[in-house]
């Protein structure tokens, strides 16, 4: 009996922390869909980018750790910025579906490119944090996914103090509710779009060094990106805590499928479990478990 | 005195605070205002009447710059806003209310409040995160600003409660005091009674009162309730099908046949 529960508390703690750090990538996601109604089908190719602009400067020898995380984290905010301003800001009032194909295309172009300039072998990155497990109760963990995972909720930590406590983040959330009576206080709508994509762009740069980390950086890294749809269906494609909670749903349900049901049939249960969640989720709420009701404007 | 000299010197102008010339909107084939104008003189209060699709509120969203006319200009204190963002004519000091309540529903009054003092914010999007000390202490002078609307409003009790908590009537005056809260120069209000009972009515009056005449704001009212128009507007506007059929003091208005006709219901064919 109490081996068996010990199995199932290590399934869910190990599931609970890749679920922080699916929640991490998730936000950038967020984020993005909040502020500008922008649907981001390149957050998985955002953190490949981060991820090999690491490598890259971690390759420079004596780059201490601290400054390429620096540069990395300056990079992607000036992507961030970049992006929206040569990309999505012409695309503002265009139909959704635009903006959705613009993110596909450039989620191709940053795939192709990546390997064109950085070269297509694995890299690792390793981290000064060894490799000794680290206990936790019943579970022992691989110390990067404890890292992930408080880098995680440090992010959201920082984040829900932005959006409740300062004038940036409270102006955000008026720009999400409505732009334009948000124009009508004078908020710079735009502006705010930007500082969205350059905050996705953070969150990125940081998903990249973790999952990194964890899996090496090559083209497969964008991979991480597709799970962030169950993600953000089970918790709302909108809302903060939603990409919190939906993460780590996500993680314990794959880790569950991989413990429970894989050894039944061979394996493979664990990548598609969280999808069958996410469409059962369509089904029943739709706006996910913290979402609008409301996520169409009228 | 130098203040003193700039209003004699606005009076000999013609005084007018706000000018629309001419514009005209089209929706596809719909014609939504045609050719009007409009003069508002500064400290006053003008009424824009008329029936249900009559370009009314079209006519505000030019004003602040949600539309753009395809005819026509706009004027603000003799500076051309008539091709100007939405946010900027807001930091000209134009601010407005909607007529369907438009409030951050999510956030609390507070925070409503506060985001009407936006444009008064110095200290930028990046200058806050460098130099978190100086927009602590903006914050500050800030929040009496938006304590004293607090007061003048009555909304002491309800500055922590989410706006969609709020009753009807309370939900207007908030978003009154929102756009109070940038210090406008000319408060654009649409339909700021709309779905109140009696009293609602009467203290809301008195607020747009108060607002023009303690506060010297210029005031450009739309409304449906013809007692209150008559009672505190200044001048009255009246469209009807995007054209402006009449204009004037209240009593000259109601005189006018043209209204009459167009509020009582033309015989048919019979409309100029």
């Amino acid at each position: 009996m109490s081996e068996e529960l010990e199995f199932l508390l290590s399934l869910v703690l190990s599931g609970a922390s890749i679920g922080l750090m699916y929640s991490l990538i998730a936000l950038g996601f967020v984020l993005v869909y909040k502020a500008t109604d922008a649907i981001n089908f390149a957050q998985g190719e955002f953190v490949m980018l981060a991820g090999l602009i690491v490598v890259v400067a971690l390759s420079f020898e004596s780059m201490p750790l601290i400054v390429a995380i620096a540069i990395v984290v300056a990079a992607m905010i000036g992507f961030g910025f970049g992006l929206e301003r040569v990309v999505l800001r012409p695309l503002l009032g265009r139909p959704v579906v635009a903006v959705i194909m613009a993110t596909i295309g450039l989620a191709a172009i940053i795939r192709g490119l990546g390997p064109v300039i950085f070269g297509k072998e694995v890299r690792a990155l390793s981290l000064p944090i060894g490799d000794e497990p680290i206990t936790l109760g019943p579970a022992s963990l691989p110390p990067i996914q404890v890292l992930g995972a408080v880098v995680a909720v440090v992010f959201f930590i920082a984040f829900s103090w932005f959006f409740k406590k300062s004038r940036m983040g409270v102006a955000m959330r008026a720009v999400a509710d409505n732009q334009q009576v948000a124009q009508a206080m004078g908020i710079n709508v735009e502006r705010y779009f930007a500082l969205a994509w350059a905050m996705a762009g953070i969150v990125s740069a940081l998903g990249g060094v973790v999952w990194g980390a964890m899996l090496g950086v090559d083209v497969q890294l964008s991979l991480v990106g597709l799970k962030v749809f169950p993600v953000v269906i089970l918790g709302g494609l909108d809302s903060i805590g939603g990409a919190l909670v939906g993460g780590l749903i996500v993680g314990i349900v794959e880790s569950l499928a991989a413990g429970y049901l894989d050894p039944y049939v061979g394996g493979g249960t664990k990548d598609f479990a969280p999808y069958v969640l996410m469409i059962l989720m369509l089904m029943v709420r739709p706006y996910g478990i913290f979402g609008r009701r409301q996520i169409e404007r009228v | 005195m130098v203040w003193a000299a700039a209003r004699r010197e606005a009076a000999r102008e013609g005084d007018n605070q706000l000018v629309v010339e001419g514009v005209s909107k089209r929706f596809g084939g719909v014609v939504a205002v045609q050719d009007v104008s409009l003069e508002v003189p500064t400290g006053s209060i003008v009424s824009i009447i008329g029936p249900n699709g009559a370009g009314k509120t079209s006519l505000l969203n030019m004003i602040s710059g949600f539309y753009k006319p395809d005819t026509g200009r706009i004027v603000l204190e003799g500076q051309d806003i008539t091709q100007r963002k939405p946010s900027d004519i807001a930091a000209l000091g134009v601010a407005r209310t909607f007529q369907n309540i438009a409030l951050f529903s999510g956030l609390t009054v507070l925070d409503n409040l506060m985001l009407g003092r936006h444009v008064r914010m110095k200290a930028g999007v990046l200058a806050s995160v460098i130099y978190w000390g100086m927009a602590q202490k903006e914050d500050i002078a800030h929040r009496q600003v938006v304590e004293e609307i607090i007061e003048f409003l009555k909304l002491q009790d309800l500055r922590k409660l989410q706006t969609a908590a709020l009753a009807y009537g309370l939900r207007k005056r908030v978003e009154l005091g929102r756009a109070l809260a940038l210090e406008p120069k000319v408060l654009l209000l649409d339909e700021p009674m709309g779905g109140m009972n009696q009293d609602e009515k009467e203290d809301m009056a008195r607020y747009i009162l108060d607002v023009n005449q303690e506060r010297g704001v210029t005031v450009v009212l739309i409304e449906h309730d013809m007692g209150v128009v008559m009672d505190i507007s200044d001048r009255v506007v009246v469209l009807d099908r995007g054209r402006r059929i009449a204009s004037g003091t209240p009593e000259e208005v109601q005189r006018d046949p043209a209204v009459i006709q167009a509020y009582l219901g033309a015989s048919k064919g019979g409309r100029a």
